[in-house]
């Protein structure tokens, strides 16, 4: 009836699980009872979780992946202080069973549920306002990209209390993954929750692809697309690229643990090295998935507090372009040591180093962006010019790995995990918060506090130094990563400062988190409201509509003269707006519960046939169907705003700007 | 939305007929795969190589036939989109064969 569940997959006997579940089920249930204390269920269904609004889909996806990164972080300050106690005699407080689950769910949570959802977030808010859409191509499929996103988020968390996590790390290598080595639920739990995000990703990556391709504001041309905008289309193609191949290679495993199949199995013909192949096929362009959206938010923060245009517009296109292709030319290099031979690691080592060029370019760009500029040091620029050190550094590491002989040396060390956390530290969540920063006015209205951003960056840049820099030194001293307990008495004073520059780091998402609840505090005050639309006088289109902007976006599509359309308009003296032109009924689509739905089938799919309850993941499949079928035969699925409507929310919107205006 | 939907430039939807005939030529390249196979028409080499060619082909038809790719001046989107699947596929064909060609011959993982 159960499959194989029992009561003896529940942790009882754990005690930093039945105190995490014990938080987890306070802070839960007091943020339901608010909730129904304030009387927020309906306003919560109809007006976000039911949304095909891009915008609030948008910020529902970064609140998720905040949620993440809570998640993430706690896992990582676990790890850094069992390294900081299990030194000779002390086997520390996590026994192997447990630190195992503990780095692969980090790994998996942080890359699929906070870098891929804030990226994701910052996209849906950014992407259709920047080219003068109104919405997304499809705005259903939307929602359904973030229901299957956070269904796989909860399933993931699911396994901390209902049986375990993966212990194979972040991408599950056979043949430890496989029946054989790893007979418990862990690899399924991995196995089904990111398969589930995958689909979610992918009708992301083709829902703004084809967004950026088709919804364009008339005028613009593919050399007058911001550069972000640039930069998420490259991100999309990659997705549409890279993300089935990960389908696949979790699906052959999946056949193998299911189905007692040979992909990758040690007998029988299987062939493990063929999944590091494929698997890295996947690996190598996400990470440029991931980093290409922060490449242009960096773009657009440092003309902006430059107050002058992007020096080097199109060959910042150039190379980012030719980082999409190159990406797919080097994923080797994570397996060098495989014993493929010298002409193999050759040519992947020089492809390797070649792509470090074109993201040279691209930090010349920017450091001549800011060369003879009126630099403003705005928060979002601290956290600029803190990437553009950090990166650099993480860089040069990455060139040094390039070389294959190097390689044999540093494989499998710290070295490595030191450089890939200076790279997605360093890049990706930097990129992310400064972009948090510089668009959170347009998607609410008022800005953030900027003392506490300048704080939690500070504890995150110095933190981030005293965390990874001794983890270079560990990887020559020839530490291994994904140690439980270690002799050596030469690395343990630099786990200490390791773990030391964790808790600085946990005191920046402390400030991170204050500066949200200040700036919600203080939304009213005169010098947080943003009653213009346009808080940083910036270049693109997105700030020339009002903030929050209406649920059109753009009563009257833009028109686009010039490259920085909007930064031409207030040039030439043109009103992007159009205010009190002749308004048209606007097309919008309904919001719809068939997402959400969908999305609840696939997780009682998925959590069934983890624990092979095969009659609860036929419910959920029905289900998942039965949904689709019904969508599919509805057509009323949109509506027009009449104009009356549009003339009351754009005029009370001049009404504010005349009034800023005054003030000034 | 935008109106997006009523824009069907670069895509013609076609025809029951031009769906029909796809489909009847898909069903005849899978079932004469399936025949090689069942009825061991060839070396095991030969059959791999006959059942990839057939694969090549059906991929073809389903282009052709269900996403309506042909070479006028509207589709050039989708010819380029076609042509940048074609490079990452071969990509990530000719680079795999390398790569574990090389590995088997220096590991003898075969």
């Amino acid at each position: 009836m159960l499959g194989k569940l029992s009561w003896s997959d529940i942790p009882i006997d754990v005690p930093i699980l039945v105190g995490t579940f014990a938080g987890a089920a306070i802070a839960g249930l007091a943020v339901l009872g608010l909730i129904t204390y304030y009387g927020k269920w309906g306003y919560l269904w109809k007006e976000w979780f039911t949304s095909v609004d891009h915008k609030r889909l948008g910020v529902m996806y970064i609140v998720l992946a905040l949620v993440a990164l809570f998640r993430g972080f706690a896992d990582a300050i676990m790890m850094r202080s069992q390294l900081a106690l299990a030194y000779a005699g002390n086997p520390g407080y996590l026994p192997p069973h447990h630190y195992d689950q503990i780095f692969s769910a980090h790994g998996t949570i942080m890359i699929f549920f906070m870098a891929m959802a804030f990226m994701t977030g910052l996209m849906n808010v950014v992407v259709p306002l920047q080219i003068g859409a109104r919405d997304v191509a499809f705005p259903f499929l939307n929602s359904l990209s973030f229901w299957m996103t956070t269904i796989s988020f909860v399933l993931i968390n699911i396994s901390l209390f209902i049986g375990e996590f993966s212990q194979c790390g972040w991408l599950a290598y056979p043949p430890l993954s496989e029946q054989q080595f790893s007979p418990g639920v862990g690899v399924d739990y991995y196995i089904w929750a990111v398969q589930l995000s995958g689909v979610g990703t992918l009708l992301t990556g083709v829902n703004f692809f084809t967004t950026i391709v088709k919804m364009r504001a008339p005028g613009m041309t593919y050399m007058k697309m911001p550069v972000f905008t640039w930069t998420i289309f490259c991100t999309t193609v990659l997705i549409m690229v890279a993300f089935p191949i990960l389908t696949v290679a979790l699906a052959l495993l999946g056949l193998d643990r299911y189905l007692g199949m040979h992909f990758f199995t040690n007998d029988a013909g299987g062939n493990q090295m063929l999944y590091l192949n494929v698997i890295w096929a996947w690996g190598h362009p996400e990470v440029y998935i991931l980093v290409l959206p922060a490449f242009g938010a960096f773009s657009e923060i440092t003309q902006t507090f430059s107050r002058k245009p992007l020096f080097g517009y199109n060959t910042m296109v150039y190379a980012t372009c030719s980082i999409m292709v190159l990406s797919l030319v080097v994923w080797l290099h994570h397996f060098f040591t495989m014993g493929a031979g010298a002409n193999v690691n050759a040519f992947f080592g020089i492809m390797t180093m070649i792509i470090a060029i074109p993201t040279g370019v691209k930090i010349f760009n920017w450091l001549f962006t800011m060369y003879k500029g009126r630099v403003e040091f705005h928060a979002t620029m601290y956290w600029v010019i803190g990437f553009m050190i950090t990166f650099t550094i993480g860089g040069m590491t990455g060139v040094m790995l390039a070389i294959p002989a190097a390689d044999f040396v540093l494989h499998n060390s710290l070295f490595v995990i030191a450089h890939f956390h200076n790279v997605i530290i360093g890049g990706v969540y930097f990129g992310y918060v400064a972009a948090m920063n510089f668009w959170f006015p347009k998607a609410f209205g008022f800005k953030l506090n900027e003392a506490w951003g300048k704080r939690a960056f500070w504890f995150w840049f110095v933190g981030f130094y005293f965390a990874f820099m001794p983890l270079y030194v560990l990887g020559f001293e020839g530490m291994t990563r994904r140690m439980n307990h270690y002799d050596n008495p030469e690395w343990y004073p630099w786990l200490l400062v390791a773990e030391f520059g964790a808790v600085l780091i946990a005191l920046g998402i402390v400030c991170q988190l204050t500066q949200l609840y200040v700036s919600i505090r203080d939304r009213n005050l005169a010098e947080n409201r943003d009653l213009t639309g346009d808080p940083w006088n910036a270049r693109t289109l997105e700030w020339s509509t009002s903030s929050p902007p209406p649920f059109y976006n753009f009563a009257v599509v833009p028109t686009v003269h010039d490259l920085d359309a909007f930064a031409h308009d207030k040039e030439a003296g043109i009103d992007t707006r159009s205010a009190g032109g002749h308004y048209q009924p606007i097309h919008m689509p309904k919001n719809t519960s068939a997402g959400f739905f969908v999305g609840l089938f696939s997780l009682i799919l998925g959590f069934a046939a983890i624990w092979w309850i095969w009659w609860l993941a036929a419910i959920g499949l029905i289900g998942i169907i039965a949904t689709v079928i019904a969508r599919s035969s509805n057509n009323d699925i949109d509506y027009y705003v009449p104009v009356s409507e549009v003339a009351r929310i754009e005029n009370e919107h001049t009404r504010n700007l005349q009034a800023a205006q005054a003030a000034e | 939305m935008a109106d997006a939907h009523t824009d069907h430039s670069g895509a013609n939807h076609g025809s029951v007929g031009s769906y029909l005939t796809g489909f009847v030529i898909s069903v005849l390249l899978t079932a004469a795969a399936f025949g090689i196979v069942m009825a061991h028409s060839f070396s095991p080499s030969g059959m791999l190589a006959a059942i990839a060619i057939l694969a090549a082909v059906q991929i073809v038809v389903h282009l052709v036939f269900f996403l309506h790719m042909n070479a006028s001046s509207e589709q050039r989107w989708n010819v380029m989109a076609f042509a940048f699947t074609i490079m990452t596929v071969f990509i990530l064909v000719i680079g795999t064969l390398f790569i574990m060609h090389d590995t088997s011959i220096n590991m003898m993982s075969r």
